[in-house]
């Protein structure tokens, strides 16, 4: 059953600012391109809901601009595949479709990263980038009490967006040192709009605690969270609330990259000058070739999309800027490592992988991911180990990364043609 | 004034506003959980975007849906395990 097959010129996959950057720089070059995201809506993490609300006006512009350029635009579509060369497998609503393509720009973002600890399963303990999407797409958390914990600069963006809608966060607890922070805050100096932004968040987060070198313990509540555990220094202590946003940085979507069989290097893809992988005709921009935000996902986006519709020459204009947000990004990456700490926090009862119960004492017992897999099902689940993977690379240092089809998990009926299982 | 669509939660009638999710409509109707999971721990969202599978409930009769990427949409019917 294949309804509506499709081919392009160009593929997209991922419609965040990477993705709408590389289809409307593909499309205004006249090729026919198309994005495909598995989100309702265009926008990705960031600009999420951006389509109906507009409060951003850079994503307002890109919005308009992927109208006009007269790109495809297929939302709540899943690739899950690609059983030949050039043509992927999606799947959207109850159909399945097969999208031809001469070339393809991978653009899958990236996913928070989520360490366990004590009670980390309990409802409301949620990612920070998580509770931020729940919230734009329609929860309400006024006057809720909110511990934000874990690190990165999505934290504090994040804070800064709960207040705004209302939510009473009670403190900020990042866990790199003050001491990292300070050196990061200095090379911020020499990022003109990254200052700005950074004198707007802390306008906005007046008031609110903001703790470096600070860490959730664990989480307590019977049903839910009602408190969480924090500590910084030598100092312990218990914070009530109604959630705990709490996420480590990102780490980034490389699965369909890597079914494609684009060559990684230290867990991202890896990309030429064009942004071109070590596939030829497969590009990637944004995260996945090097987690960097926004500014750089655009850039990116644009070379890529430019240097697959073979405008190479408007791709080099924008060679420069990347080099300048490259250098921020490796910053950020420097500033935000983890702590050892953190991978003393897990108990023996504490569950690893969330989809098939397993716990940090059975895993122990394993010494590779492997024969954790075959023993207990840890990263067997419906997720396929896209949480618990990075958690046990921290934890115990086991390379996870093995993709099989389909990346995502497919209703049964959907493979009835044969997918995947004629690879068994 | 935004539309709203009316969608079911365990048969309880629920009003959200157009672009809320089935994830949203099911925390907004006091659910404090959204399955339970193998050992039957109470599990809600995790990450809000997709990839988790910990916001898996029976949406118009198809199970195991993420209810954090599917919009409501009107007399959806949404159930989770209780």
């Amino acid at each position: 059953m294949s309804n509506g097959d499709r081919s392009f010129d160009l593929i997209v996959v991922g419609a965040g600012p990477a993705g709408i950057a590389a289809a409307c720089s593909a499309a205004e070059s006249g090729i026919h391109a198309a994005i495909v995201d598995n989100s309702p809506g265009p926008g990705g993490q960031i600009w999420r809901g951006e389509s109906r609300t507009q409060n951003s006006r850079e994503a307002a512009s890109w919005y308009k601009r992927l109208i006009t350029s007269g790109v495809d635009i297929l939302t709540a579509t899943e690739v899950f595949d690609q059983r030949e060369a050039g043509k992927i497998s999606a799947e959207s609503a109850n159909n399945l479709c097969q999208l031809s393509y001469k070339k393809l720009i991978i653009c899958t973002g990236a996913r928070e990263r989520f360490l366990p600890f004590p009670g980390w399963t309990l409802p409301n303990v949620i990612g920070a980038g998580g509770l931020q999407a729940l919230v734009k797409s329609g929860l309400a958390v006024s006057g809720q009490k909110i511990v934000i914990a874990g690190s990165g600069p999505l934290l504090l963006a994040v804070a800064a967006y709960l207040t705004e809608h209302g939510a009473d966060v009670r403190v900020i607890g990042e866990q790199a040192p003050w001491s990292r922070l300070a050196r990061f805050s200095f090379s911020l100096v020499f990022q003109g709009r990254k200052v700005l932004q950074s004198f707007q968040l802390r306008r906005q987060l007046s008031g609110i605690s903001y703790r470096a070198g600070c860490w959730v313990v664990e989480a307590e509540g019977n049903g839910r969270i009602e408190s969480v555990t924090l500590r910084s220094g030598a100092k312990t202590w218990k914070e009530p609330c109604d959630y705990l946003a709490c996420g480590f940085h990102l780490v980034p979507n490389t699965e369909l990259a890597a079914l494609l069989g684009c060559e990684r290097r230290a867990g991202f893809v890896r990309v030429n000058n064009f942004q071109e992988s070590s596939i030829a005709g497969i590009y990637c921009a944004g995260e996945p070739a090097g987690i960097g935000g926004l500014e750089l996902s655009l850039v990116e986006g644009q070379i890529a999309g430019y240097a697959a519709a073979g405008q190479r020459e408007k791709a080099q204009k924008y060679f420069g800027e990347r080099r300048r947000l490259r250098r921020f990004a490796d910053a950020l990456q420097r500033t935000f490592a983890l702590r050892n700490e953190l991978s003393t926090l897990p108990g023996s009862e504490t569950i690893v992988c969330r989809c098939e119960d397993v716990s940090f004492g059975r895993l122990r017992e394993y010494s590779s991911w492997r024969a954790a897999k075959l023993q207990t099902r840890c990263g067997m689940g419906p997720c396929q180990g896209r949480i618990c993977g990075p958690a046990v690379e921290f934890l115990f240092g086991w390379k996870t990364e093995f993709v099989r089809p389909p990346i995502f998990p497919v209703a049964a009926e959907m493979l009835a043609g044969g997918t995947g299982a004629e690879r068994n | 004034m935004s539309k709203t669509v009316s969608v079911a939660v365990n048969g309880s009638r629920v009003t959200v506003t157009e672009g809320t999710t089935a994830l949203a409509a099911i925390l907004m109707n006091g659910r404090t959980f959204v399955r339970r999971s193998v050992m039957g721990e109470p599990r809600g969202a995790l990450c809000g975007m997709g990839v988790c599978f910990e916001c898996r409930a029976t949406i118009n009769g198809k199970r195991h849906s993420r209810s954090c990427m599917i919009l409501c949409g009107q007399e959806m019917d949404i159930r989770t395990d209780e």
